[in-house]
């Protein structure tokens, strides 16, 4: 029973993601509607479940939305922050600096949300990835102290995406 | 004053706010000569500039009695591809030697981008 629920549902929360873009593309709330999204998230998951064979294990939900609140604030500040930089800080005097992060986090989820912050956040782009994957190459537009941008990045995002992904 | 009137207000204010981050974004794409200083510009208007923008449509359609739901989800594909392309970009910009060279990873050999065989053969004399 248990082995066959997780043939149907190889991701339980891709199928109810994949069911609410539907319902919100087709923005009205109807059964019809309903329906045909749990049947499209059921079916692609079950599809693809051949290039997706691990599932995130301990994901924690609330968490992920205080962390999601939390970024879109930095984004606002960090924006003005850059805009600043952009309007009035000359060529010449622009300070960009590359810095190594090194990672604590393991699992590839939790590397990818936390490259997808750094980047959204402007003023710090992720650009690759070392070859054994324990270190995020990260570029900074401007700044006097790249180190301080690190223990930023290990200390704000990264503590806490490590008891998200726990 | 209506409730009406305060959204479209608000979506006035919006929309300005929303257009002056994306034109700081276009300036600085305009203004940095070097390839990854200049990906630091879309970034911006990707996040703020378009988030605005959206802000005034929802306010819009549901001043206008028909509220909408598709601006969040072009709010959350847009979070999700744009770190992607910009990923990409910085990925090009290293490999084609750009930009400057980035130091060495502090745990590992060496970037993954710089990890092909393209890059072996010179990155011996280079590092000498």
């Amino acid at each position: 029973m248990g082995r066959a629920f997780r043939w149907i549902l190889p991701h339980p929360s891709l199928t109810l993601v994949l069911a609410l873009v539907w319902i919100l593309l087709q923005n009205e709330v109807s059964a019809g509607m309903v329906v045909f999204g749990i049947i499209l998230g059921i079916v692609i998951p079950r599809i693809t479940a051949i290039w997706w064979p691990g599932t995130p294990k301990g994901f924690r939900l609330g968490r992920m939305i205080s962390y999601s609140m939390l970024v879109i604030r930095d984004i606002i500040v960090a924006n003005i922050e850059v805009a600043w930089i952009v309007l009035t800080v000359p060529n010449d005097k622009l300070k960009p600096a590359w810095v190594s992060v090194p990672l604590d986090l393991k699992q590839p989820e939790a590397i990818t949300v936390l490259a997808g912050t750094i980047t959204l956040t402007p003023g710090t782009v992720s650009a690759d990835l070392s070859n054994e994957g324990s270190c995020l190459l990260v570029h900074i537009l401007h700044t006097d102290d790249p180190d301080a941008v690190r223990d930023e990045i290990k200390d704000r995002y990264e503590r806490r995406l490590k008891e998200i992904f726990a | 004053m209506t409730l009406e009137a305060l959204a479209i207000i608000g979506a006035a204010i919006s929309l300005l706010i929303g257009s002056i981050f994306v034109l700081v974004g276009v300036i600085g794409l305009l203004k940095f000569n070097d390839p990854m200083t200049r990906l630091h510009a879309p970034t911006k208007v990707g996040t703020l500039g378009i988030g605005m923008l959206l802000l005034a449509s929802i306010l819009t359609a549901a001043a206008s009695g028909d509220p909408s739901m598709h601006e969040f989800l072009i709010m959350a594909f847009l979070f999700v591809t744009a770190p992607v392309s910009a990923h990409f970009l910085a990925k090009v910009s290293i490999h084609t030697r750009e930009c400057m060279t980035p130091p060495k990873p502090t745990d590992d050999e060496m970037w993954s981008t710089l990890d092909s065989p393209d890059h072996s053969n010179e990155e011996k004399p280079a590092t000498k």
